[in-house]
């Protein structure tokens, strides 16, 4: 199959409203349905025109570094039991994967002639890579931040200010990346007519989670061309971490129509899910409806959205976008878990034996390919999507590790 | 039985009705209830119960501030049903404000039947729509019970066509763009929205009351948005009343002297 039929045969998915089968719609308030209207129009327009593609195609290149290497990793791949093909994202400008999605939303929202972008952000990497392209571009920017992760990823805090972006620590709730997108949308909400609301991963109401994922769909567009390039065939495994899933829609949606390429997604196991602190959303989720959108979630019976546990703040989210929620009921990817502990000691494995320091998001999907490499044994080529860089995990890996000078002491 | 009823009988007597909102379980599950009949007593027509939620997406600090204590104090949806109970037997209608999930979880129909049998008129759903109201709306005929969805100032004519045909008892006119919480003044925008709205609806001939919320706190404002609505909806400025008394008792007493003050601007803004 080729790789446009194999685009088109993905893209049946999801309909006109933006369902894919019982996941995805539109549960937004009334206020934002001539904002989601306009959004979905402008994409669909941009999509055809052939100014907006060369732009974005432009600033990929030449800004954000893209095409992103396929690294050969020789010393993980021993540990693994496979051979192990790294998707270097972590070497995008800004260091994630969120500047795919964020030049293309930027480049909308000024094709709509709006002046200001709000995002929510975990980790912080969103954040940054919408204050990168606001000051590319010129446009303003405002993002919402849980007081949690403004603790825990002061560094992102410190990049997105030097940006110029305004970062608001948000103190409701559970002070994480749900709470931050509450607060993202009530500021979209009254400031519509001149913003647009930048969400960083598969999420929310129709169009974004259709919109980021064709914005992303370019790792694994290139993953597969590289693999072909580089070893003479697709892969037999791709994975990636989940936690709103747009890294991982990014690296899997080339692949959909492969059947024979297994797709794994590893979500934040936290302690374990069976403790009850985690975010591992399909694993140990049910179906219910958060930010616009149907999907699973983590909820208690009366439908309170639970509170999560990771030690990634970018994983900290109890939902997951709907495509990915598709994909675990279609049974085309399969979804498991990976605690803090499999995820440190994969994070731990990669700067020893290749020299790269991961984020910690992207450590999931290490620990989970350590795991899909003893399963499919050394004949097999599993690609794993890099997602992020670890610069701004430093404390928290210091820290588990007992590196900090102040540890040493105890 | 429907609120558009309370409606209609404000209409007669000249004045726009009067609907307050509270969650239930704030500040205790004794106290909404204590609140609520107060509002009643003073001169609302109806009630909204809202039911606490974790996400509450659509509004402001002192909402948000109201709901967090209520499902700190471990408010579920039993209690929710249990106020609108107790409100319901004082004789005004009174609907569930609510996010969808609760009710999504709960089951759809489930809900329906619950709310019937604790006497609710119905549910406010204020991120749902017709387009994905499906369910809703099947279980809310099944269960005679009034749906009301919002109209915003953003809302194209289509799209508030769309709105006012799948809403019973009354439809909920958003008067500005933003969360829930008293403004200084009311939105300029306001008196277009239902002007629009009312347009649609004469043409659909169905006599569907408007209701204007968000942002309405004092008797001028009240009075200001009955010399063009149907209904006057205040909820933030009740929650603060009771927020900034230091016991139940004053705080009734604040809501009490609101509620006299907001009555006397429904009446007055014609």
């Amino acid at each position: 199959m080729t790789m446009d039929t194999a685009a088109r045969g993905a893209e049946a998915v999801p309909d006109a409203t933006g369902h894919f089968g019982r996941f995805g719609g539109r549960f937004a308030p009334e206020a934002l349905m001539a904002a989601l209207d306009e959004l979905t129009h402008e994409f669909e327009a941009a999509k055809q025109d052939p100014a907006f593609t060369a732009e974005l195609e432009d600033l990929l290149a030449n800004y954000a570094g893209r095409p992103s290497l396929l690294t050969e990793a020789e010393r993980f791949s021993a540990h693994a039991g496979a051979r192990v093909l790294l998707k270097r994202e972590d070497l995008n400008h800004t260091g994630s994967h969120k500047i795919n999605n964020v030049l293309g939303q930027a480049l909308l929202t000024r094709r709509m002639g709006k002046s200001r972008l709000v995002a929510e952000t975990g980790a912080g990497q969103h954040g940054v890579a919408t204050a990168t392209a606001a000051a590319l571009l010129g446009l303003s920017c405002t993002v919402y931040m849980g007081e949690v992760d403004t603790e825990r990823q002061a560094l992102n805090v410190a990049r997105m200010r030097m940006l110029g972006a305004e970062v608001i620590p948000v103190k409701t709730g559970s002070r994480t990346l749900k709470d931050a997108c509450n607060e993202a949308f009530r500021d979209w909400v009254a400031t519509v007519d001149h913003t647009h609301y930048c969400i960083g991963s598969v999420m929310g109401p129709h169009p974004f989670p259709v919109m980021v994922r064709d914005f992303q769909r370019v790792i694994g567009v290139e993953a597969r061309q590289q693999c072909i390039d580089m070893t003479g065939a697709l892969p037999d495994a791709v994975v990636a971490c989940v936690g709103g899933g747009s890294n991982a829609i990014g690296t899997f949606h080339a692949f959909i129509p492969d059947e024979s390429v297994r797709l794994y997604g590893f979500e934040a196991g936290g302690d374990g899910v069976a403790t009850g602190k985690h975010a591992a959303t399909l694993v140990g989720g049910s179906l219910g409806v958060i930010h616009g959108m149907r999907t699973y979630l983590l909820q208690d019976d009366n439908g309170q959205t639970l509170d999560t546990h990771s030690i990634s703040a970018g994983l900290d989210y109890p939902g997951v976008g709907p495509e990915h929620a598709w994909l675990h009921d279609t049974g085309r990817a399969e979804y498991r878990e990976i605690t803090d502990a499999e995820a440190m000691e994969a994070f731990a494995l990669l700067c020893r034996t290749e020299g790269i320091i991961p984020a910690i998001e992207s450590a999931h999907a290490l620990a989970g390919a350590l795991k899909v490499g003893g399963e499919l044994g050394p004949d097999a080529t599993i690609i794993v999507c890099l997602s992020g860089r670890g610069d701004k995990d430093m404390h928290t890996a210091a820290t588990f590790f007992g590196l900090m000078p102040e540890e040493e002491g105890r | 039985m429907t609120v558009q009823t309370t409606y209609d009988k404000a209409k007669a007597e000249g004045r726009a009705a009067l609907v307050g909102y509270l969650p239930a379980g704030f500040p205790t599950c004794d106290g909404a209830v204590a609140a609520a009949k107060t509002m009643v007593d003073a001169g609302c027509d109806a009630i909204e119960i809202g039911l606490p939620y974790t996400d509450p997406m659509m509004d402001g600090p002192t909402i948000q501030d109201a709901v967090h204590r209520a499902l700190v104090g471990g408010t579920r949806v039993a209690d929710v049903f249990r106020t609108v109970e107790a409100v319901a037997a004082t004789g005004v209608p009174t609907l569930v404000m609510t996010y969808w999930n609760p009710v999504d979880r709960y089951g759809v129909d489930r809900f329906a039947r619950d709310l019937a049998s604790a006497g609710g008129s119905g549910l406010i759903t204020p991120d749902l729509t017709p387009e994905e109201g499906g369910e809703w709306l099947e279980a809310s005929d099944a269960h005679g019970l009034d749906r009301v969805f919002l109209v915003a100032l953003s809302s194209t004519d289509e799209r508030i066509e769309t709105i006012t045909g799948a809403c019973r008892g009354f439809v909920y006119a958003a008067s500005l763009m933003g969360v829930t919480g008293a403004r200084s003044a009311v939105d300029t925008g306001a008196p277009r929205l239902v002007e629009r709205t009312r347009a649609i609806i004469d043409k659909a001939g169905t006599g569907l009351p408007v209701g204007l919320g968000l942002g309405v706190g004092n008797g001028a404002q009240a009075a200001e948005v009955a010399g063009f609505a149907d209904g006057v909806i205040v909820g933030s400025a009740f929650i603060r009343r009771l927020l900034d008394a230091p016991d139940l008792a004053s705080g009734l007493a604040g809501v009490r002297s609101l509620t006299e003050e907001l009555a006397a601007g429904v009446r007055a803004g014609r």
